[in-house]
């Protein structure tokens, strides 16, 4: 079945992602402009562009975990995924910019709140890895360099989710539980019985 | 007590309730009547004016926070429906004459129910205009009989979880709690609230009584109210027990003290749509002049 699955996948191009992408953000501007959007529609943009961020980061995660487990090949998309996710971060960043703080105390804001610190230092790591999400980078930088620069997402990921569980209020599940998947997605890459081995060999 | 303050903020008295109850629909209808002149004209000057003009009925009732339905702005006015607020009783304790359990109508019979237009700021920096109606909290304490000694109130909203999904999550530790000096208590602008509109205040907004101190951050604000104790010492409140170094005792809107989350500095007026510009946040939301002397001598950044 899985095999099937990757052979049909083999013949989708991923270039239609690229197309795709900004639809859903064209489309939230829509329904705010409407009306559509609630009675914050600045808010519900920001908040909707930070999801769909994470969800970007969790399904560019996914895509080693479910090969070596499952034996499902997305690779091929992957790049899609990374630059779109990006595409997204820096729409939310934009948003908050632009529509929510106005450009008022933004240095203030990225140096005294934690969670705007969180935000922008992801945003950081991210600008390299989308720069160089393409073949004349990996050829230029060299794969091995390139595929450990490329494991800053990770950092991206688990700054995406502390970001998320700072700028909540109280205790709250929503935010847990992306950090619980990012976590678990991370964990799935760590070799435990190499680990457990070194660690033993080392008492 | 009561009509010990008259309100700053008002609109055109001759603009038909309805307008501000769907001001959108109206332009729309007048638009497409054609006939926009006269009644356009007057809603677009209150647009263009001293944006003083209060929300509408929909965004003050559709856009809330009542953690105990939930910690979407949009979940209480979708959870509160189902909230029980017939019979209704407040028990009033600590340093009183006449402690007890009081039926609502009981307390508030006779006693004078004033429209207050108000500015309410949340401490997340957005802010809509009110129009509340409600009772002085003094002619409440008087019925009570506040002893001398006293010098705090505190509030209790309700717990109830089968009629509040959001108190099945722990996320804050229910029930919520809140407090006043005394002279802030007793202050004229103090009130509790028990409509919106001329209308029974919406369960999402705090059904059926809630407090209303304008020139304090909206969480405050406590709603459904179900127990006031007057107590000499400061009572604990649900947000600074949550986490002490964010949320102070005091929480007056100030300008000049950022909150480790947000910039206290400007605000978004709720109503403005997508482009709308952030405003200046006033010093105590515009009330300095009724309520700063509470404050002389006190470092009102010590005293967050």
């Amino acid at each position: 079945m899985i095999g099937a699955f990757n052979s049909g996948l083999r013949r989708v191009p991923a270039w239609p992602l690229y197309i795709l992408a900004p639809v859903p953000v064209a489309w939230l501007f829509w329904l705010a402009v409407q009306g559509q959007l609630g009675i914050d529609p600045t808010k519900s943009i920001e908040h909707q562009l930070g999801l769909w961020a994470l969800w970007g980061l969790i399904a560019g995660l996914a895509v080693t975990p479910l090969r070596k487990h499952l034996g499902l090949n997305l690779l091929k998309f992957r790049r899609a995924i990374g630059v779109i996710t990006f595409f997204y971060v820096l729409a939310h960043l934009l948003v908050w910019l632009v529509l929510d703080v106005q450009f008022q105390n933004v240095w203030a804001d990225i140096v005294k709140r934690w969670y705007i610190t969180i935000g922008m230092l992801g945003f950081a790591f991210m600008v390299p890895l989308a720069l160089t999400s393409n073949n004349w980078s990996i050829r230029r930088v060299g794969p091995v360099a390139w595929r450990r620069l490329h494991k800053a997402t990770y950092v991206v990921a688990l700054l995406g989710a502390l970001h998320f569980l700072l700028l909540v209020k109280g205790f709250q599940w929503e935010p847990i539980l992306y950090t619980g998947v990012i976590v678990s997605l991370l964990a799935l890459r760590v070799d435990w019985r190499a680990l457990g081995a070194r660690t033993q060999a080392r008492a | 007590m009561a009509n010990r303050w008259t309100n700053t903020l008002s609109w055109n008295d001759v603009t038909p309730e309805a307008a501000f109850l769907n001001r959108r629909q109206l332009i729309a209808g007048a638009a497409a009547l054609g006939a926009a002149g006269s009644i356009a004209g007057s809603v677009s000057a209150q647009d263009s004016g001293d944006a003083l003009e209060p929300n509408t009925w929909e965004e003050i009732t559709g856009y809330n926070n009542y953690y105990e339905f939930g910690t979407g702005k949009e979940d209480p006015a979708r959870n509160a429906g189902q909230l029980t607020t017939q019979p209704w009783s407040i028990k009033i304790d600590g340093m009183v004459d006449n402690p007890g359990d009081y039926a609502l109508e009981d307390l508030i019979a006779g006693l004078t129910v004033e429209e207050r237009i108000y500015r309410f700021r949340c401490v997340e920096a957005w802010s809509m205009v009110i129009p509340w109606n409600g009772i002085e909290l003094k002619d409440i304490l008087d019925v009570a009989g506040v002893q001398s000694d006293a010098k705090y109130v505190a509030f209790e909203t309700l717990v109830r979880p089968s009629e509040m999904p959001g108190v099945a999550s722990r996320v804050l530790d229910w029930p919520y709690r809140e407090g006043l000096r005394l002279d802030e208590a007793t202050h004229p602008l103090t009130i509790m609230a028990t409509g919106i509109y001329g209308r029974d205040i919406p369960n999402q907004n705090g059904a059926p009584i809630r407090l209303v101190v304008p020139w304090k951050y909206g969480f405050k604000s406590i709603k459904s109210i179900v127990r006031i104790t007057l107590t000499d010492e400061e009572p604990q409140t649900s947000w600074n027990m949550a986490n002490a170094r964010e949320y102070g005792f005091f929480s007056n809107v100030n300008p000049n003290v950022d909150h480790p989350r947000w910039s206290q500095a400007t605000e978004r007026r709720i109503g403005g749509g997508l482009f709308a510009a952030r405003q200046d946040t006033l010093m105590f939301n515009g009330y300095e002049d009724e309520v700063a002397a509470m404050y002389d001598g006190m470092d009102l950044a010590e005293f967050i």
